[in-house]
């Protein structure tokens, strides 16, 4: 199973994390800073897996971004590097070519997304098109509430007018 | 793409980000902080879209890695609003602030339940999502079966039950209780039929959880699985959306094989062919493509399969073409198949005749230690680990030294202990062992653990042939500039033991030995200084003539440390010093060191722990586990030897006169640090110094165990025993009058096994003989492994076993020959009719060219293997024992001449006895009880109760009191008991020493007639 996830960007500032597995506030910062120094620091051409206390970090480097995924000892490295393509392609087609500022500033759409694609740190959906259908419906009805709300607060500005 | 409406948070967003530095960015946070604490205090004013945008922002701040220590409970409150949009956040926030320990969760969970079984889809997902994320416990609990609901109901959307698949996942993970196996199997066979992919996907990440604990319930998932993977591998019926960059559902196709390596084997043979059809089509169909994702996607399918024709045991044919490809794979450019090439051919090592394939590709191998990437360099010091034996072991090791030098340091200390570990199992010759050792140290002394010189040490002091070589080679390393400290230590301890062997060659008179070491004294640290001084005893001790002026030199080196603040070094000091003014006496005193007693390597020990803890329930590390426990029984056929306990040691020797057991004389002194006190040898016993040094072994390594040597204050006990030798020892040597002796105490290996499942039980040297056994109830099933050490065979061997009346024992057949170098295995089938101590015996003869030996060995079948340790509550205890009122079912004896030991010790004998010590049930600190279950055909499974009483002021005796519901168990157990407590005085008769004085060749042979060791310490004194 996928421990966590993380994304570091280039400077070490993180960007996003989602625990699967219990980690308390301490070894969660241990655990990121631990992994900046590991990671970052490794060359253009090697391979994307790194052995780290008895686990496995499969990670990819996009433009300024670095995406990590922890898993276990004996799972399929590959299947999970192409777990974290699926993720940035969603995120890719739901942004309209991402970049980190997309998700700097909308760091709560890049969670919504990764709900969608990961629960227990399993793959839930494999399929781009459900998951955009799915976040799009997510974002139509918060927008529904809040023209309602504007709706509504119109209502009473009116009437006391 | 703005965020829409949330115009404070994108503001400090931006603010954070036009911080110039780190103190900046603290002071905007903390002012931050500030303000959303305020707010949150009042909290009446809050509109809940302020209360969303305070969460958002607090939540972004714990990103950044600032600790947020308060507004969990404004999150959390969230999730029981009415509208979604605060009901998604509530959800989203605490699922990232919060894990499954935090107590607020607990105030959810009505919450949450209301949302999974309420009418709302979209709650029904974010609950969902929440609990398959950070649910605990608590969760599994009162959740499992709403959860279970959704997934199977027919009215849900596929958007719920996917989530609520894994959902039932986690929640599985927590407790496995959760799911109730028989009403869940048929449910979740009949899940697999399902038609939308992402519930089928989930689904299956389902069953991998559920058949890696419990395949056997799950027999009617197995052709399901099949059945997808035939549709995924030949694209029937796959919708496009679901095909990633070509591929029909590579996660699935994963998935679905990850599950099938849970069953043991494909038992139907149509099933079976399908499968196979499926499996080939994909080795032999992935080819290597230019895009990335698809070439990532269908190697992951191509890896997964590998590790499922590995589980099958296909047939050769197949196995071969996996490891082709490996080949291949090993050898490619892409560092990531290079990685998962290595890593898969390491499984594959697992999989018998293919060994030698593997083999082809050592080279490449070889070149991949050298790879830039650590991750690669990791699988490949692996793999050549793994596949290393005999026939490689010399280059394999050679390259591992050659690497050393360059290695990064993350991985120096794995890869010497590595290269000691390869060196001592496989080494063709024991020379290149020491040298593959020194290197080690030399190269990489930091990396070298205590327990990797110590074993060399081990290694020439039970070889004779070995110790000039490697003195020499000590030697050697002496006159480089500089070395590590360890190897300071090891030369200088090897040189003492054996630099007279090189007396003749230039540069190798005592004197100049003493000065190249004593050179090597201002750099080393206190822990090496009682070493050297102990060399310079002994260099001292060899000195014939002896030479003055070294004296002096020694003598001044000895009183300058005579003050010294460390106190071993100081009584090291103060000892020799008094000793080497002795003249002659000092010759017994610092005679050689004796062969140290042989055990199981450490190091081996430590990797195959190591490789347990790792262990988990996967189908390819149960096979590890099996392969590592042969690999235990091959390792005991080797010349292994005991556990050094060269942290102490002393080079002092006692001269016993019977000298049936030195290494129980070379413990008692070990222990006492060498101090004068110990020229007084532990009372021998029949059980004492087996036992104990079974015990202390363990111990010996983390520190001296102070107490054990207690007998030597009482040297009346110690004068009264002079000569005498181990009573049971005698049983066996007496008769034996071969002209090969034992190699090791035969008595002493008879006590380690009484307490212990394998080990050997004999050896000389044409034969090792090993056991391993195993115990269920009254049956055991004991193993020989009957080891051929020679280059030549053994004839006519044969095994009887005498057996007493109450053993039932089956031999299978013995072969009459063993091949050269050659090992056969004799199970033996035990079953224990009643309670009695006596034991069996193994008759063992064979012929090696014209010599005939016979030896009759005890075999460990003894009352305690019939033991199983029960703990018992204050509840059990107290009606059992006053129910068993009284002789015969209740024995009560006073026991006198006890072994003294602290009530600690006792505990942990009765404990390693398979008498299990109930700490709290006796009121009184000083007394012990102690419940076990004894089985036996007559008695079947027998509660026995045993109260031991000791006095604190005299530890020599005790009351014990034995309960159980049989007489003769009764009595049995309690002689037993007994024996193993006390110590028992054996009038003395000369014994054939199992370990003749040609271990000390230098000692002269007044030492070995001198009667009385205590007398003879009267007279130093």
């Amino acid at each position: 199973m996928i421990h966590f996830v993380l994304l570091i960007s280039r400077q070490g500032k993180v960007r996003l994390t989602k625990w699967y597995s219990p980690y308390t506030q301490k070894e969660r910062t241990k655990v990121i800073r631990e992994l900046s120094g590991m990671i970052l620091t490794r060359g253009p051409k090697l391979c994307n897996f790194v052995e780290w206390r008895g686990y496995k970090v499969v990670y990819k480097r996009y433009a300024s971004l670095y995406f990590c995924m922890c898993i276990d000892q004996d799972d399929n490295e590959l299947e999970v590097l192409e777990i974290i393509h699926h993720f940035v392609e969603i995120l890719d087609r739901y942004f309209g070519s991402v970049c980190e500022l997309d998700l700097i500033f909308n760091f709560h759409k890049a969670y919504y997304i990764l709900d969608e694609i990961l629960i227990a740190g399993e793959l839930q959906e494999s399929s781009k098109k459900t998951v955009a259908r799915l976040v799009a419906a997510q974002d139509s009805l918060v927008e529904a509430a809040k023209e309602e709300a504007s709706s509504i607060s119109n209502i009473i500005a009116q009437a006391t007018k | 793409m703005a965020l829409s409406g949330m115009r404070g948070l994108s503001v400090f967003i931006s603010d954070v980000r036009n911080c110039q530095n780190k103190e900046q960015e603290r002071l905007r946070v903390d002012k931050e902080l500030g303000n959303i604490r305020t707010r949150f205090k009042n909290e009446k004013g809050l509109t809940p879209y302020e209360k969303k945008k305070y969460v958002w922002k607090m939540l972004y701040i714990y990103m950044l890695g600032y600790d947020v220590d308060f507004g969990h409970m404004e999150a959390v409150s969230l999730i029981s609003a009415p509208k979604y949009p605060e009901k998604q956040v509530g959800y989203i926030v605490t699922s990232c602030l919060l894990n499954e320990n935090h107590d607020f969760l607990r105030l959810a969970i009505n919450t949450v339940r209301n949302d999974i079984i309420g009418r709302n889809e979209t709650f029904q997902c974010l609950a969902l999502t929440l609990v398959g994320n950070i649910g605990g416990r608590d969760f599994a609990e009162s959740l499992a079966p709403d959860v279970q609901k959704l997934l199977i109901s027919s009215s849900c959307r596929p958007l719920v039950r996917k989530k609520a698949a894994l959902c039932l996942l986690r929640l599985y993970r927590k407790n496995p209780d959760v799911v109730n196996v028989d009403g869940w199997s048929d449910r979740m066979a009949q899940l697999l039929d399902e038609r939308d992919m992402g519930v089928l996907t989930s689904c299956m990440s389902l069953l991998v959880a559920l058949v890696s604990n419990n395949h056997d319930a799950y027999w009617s998932c197995l052709p399901k699985c099949v059945k997808t993977l035939e549709r995924l591998a030949r694209n029937q019926d796959v919708p496009q959306e679901y095909t990633y960059y070509g591929i029909p559902s590579p996660w699935l196709q994963v998935k679905t094989m990850r599950a099938l390596q849970y069953f043991p084997a494909v038992e139907d043979p149509n099933t079976r062919r399908s499968l196979f059809e499926v499996l080939q089509r994909i080795l032999m169909g992935t080819d290597v493509v230019k895009n990335v994702n698809k070439n990532n996607a269908s190697h992951a399918v191509l890896f997964e399969a590998l590790a499922l024709v590995m589980h099958l045991d296909a047939e050769k044919e197949m196995m071969s073409q996996c490891v082709a490809l490996l080949g291949k794979f090993i050898a490619v450019r892409e560092p990531n198949i290079r990685y998962l090439g290595l890593e898969n051919m390491t499984r594959m090592l697992m999989v018998t005749d293919v060994q030698d394939i593997i083999k082809r590709h050592q080279a490449q191998i070889i070149t991949s230690l050298k790879d830039p990437d650590i991750s690669i360099r990791r699988r490949a010091l692996d793999l050549l680990y793994g596949m290393c034996d005999v026939s490689n072991a010399k280059d394999i090791v050679e390259e591992l030294l050659q690497y050393l030098s360059s290695a990064d340091f993350a991985m120096r200390e794995e890869l010497s202990l590595k290269a000691a570990i390869l060196a001592e199992k496989f080494a063709p010759d024991l020379s290149w062992y020491v040298d593959v050792i020194l290197q080690l140290i030399d190269k990489a002394g930091d990396f070298v653990s205590d327990d990797i010189w110590f074993r060399v040490v081990q290694f020439v002091t039970n070889n004779e042939d070995l110790q000039p070589y490697a003195a020499l080679k000590a030697r050697e390393y002496l006159d480089k500039p500089a070395i590590h400290e360890t190897m300071v230590k090891v030369s200088a301890y090897i040189l003492g033991e054996y630099s007279h062997l090189l007396a003749r060659r230039p540069g190798c008179s005592p004197k100049e030995i003493f000065i190249v070491i004593h050179e090597k004294l201002p750099t080393v640290s206190t822990s090496t200084i009682p070493i050297l001084l102990s060399t310079y005893a002994k260099i001292l001790m060899h000195t014939q003539p002896p030479d003055q002026d070294l004296q002096r030199q020694i003598w001044a080196i000895f009183s300058k440390y005579e003050s010294c603040i460390d106190a071993e070094i100081q009584q090291r000091a103060v000892e020799y010093h008094a000793l080497s003014m002795k003249g002659a006496a000092l010759m017994d005193i610092l005679a050689e060191m004796p062969k140290f007693p042989e055990r199981q390597s450490l190091l081996i020990k430590k990797a195959e722990d190591s490789e347990a803890d790792t262990a988990e329930q996967s189908a390819i590390k149960l096979r590890t586990q099996q392969q590592t426990s042969n690999a235990l029984v091959l390792t005991d056929q080797r010349p292994a030897n005991g556990t050094p306990q060269v942290n102490q040691l002393g080079l002092v020797k006692v001269p016993t006169m019977s000298n049936a057991d030195p290494s129980t004389a070379e413990q008692g002194l070990t222990h006492a640090n060498g101090a004068l006190t110990i020229v007084d040898p532990q009372p021998p016993s029949t059980t004492s110094p087996d036992l104990l040094g079974d015990l202390l072994g363990t111990l010996a390594i983390e520190g001296p165990p102070g107490p054990v040597t207690a007998p030597q204050s009482d040297p009346r006990v110690a004068s009264g025993l002079e000569g005498g030798v181990d009573a049971l020892a005698i049983a066996t040597v007496e008769d034996q009058t071969n002209a090969v002796q034992p190699i090791g105490d035969i008595a002493e290996r008879f006590h380690a096994l009484c307490l212990k499942d394998s080990g050997v039980l004999y050896e000389d040297p044409h034969i090792q003989i090993g056991i391993k056994a195993d115990w269920r109830a009254h049956q055991g099933r004991v193993v020989l492994f009957l080891g051929n050490k020679n280059l030549g065979a053994l004839s006519s061997v044969q095994a009887l076993i005498l057996s007493p009346s109450h053993l039932k024992i089956e031999l299978s057949l013995v072969p009459d020959i063993i091949p050269p170098r050659a090992q056969v295995q004799c199970p033996l089938e035990i079953i224990n009719l009643h309670p009695s101590r006596d034991s069996a015996v193994l008759d063992f003869s064979y012929n090696f060219g014209t010599q005939l030996v016979n030896v009759k060995l005890r075999l460990p079948a003894v009352l305690n293997k019939f033991l199983q340790p029960i703990p018992i509550s204050a509840e059990e205890f107290f009606p059992q024992w006053r129910s068993l009122s009284g002789p015969p079912l209740k024995l009560q004896e006073v026991v006198r001449g006890v072994r003294p030991m602290l009530l600690a010790e006792m505990a942990n004998l009765f404990n390693s006895l398979n008498l299990m010590v109930c700490p709290g049930l006796d009121p009184n600190a000083n007394n012990l009880v102690v419940s076990t279950t004894f089985y036996s055909e007559n008695t079947r499974a027998m509660l026995c109760l045993i109260r031991i009483e000791t006095d604190p002021a005299d530890r020599t005796q005790l009351r014990m009191t034995i309960a159980s519901g049989d007489p003769t168990l009764t009595f049995e157990l309690k002689e037993f008991v007994k024996e193993q407590l006390i110590s028992i005085p054996i009038t003395s008769r000369v014994a054939t020493p199992p370990m003749a004085p040609q271990g000390q060749p230098l000692s002269p042979p007044t030492a070995l007639l001198s009667s009385d060791p205590g007398a003879m310490l009267a007279g130093l004194l």
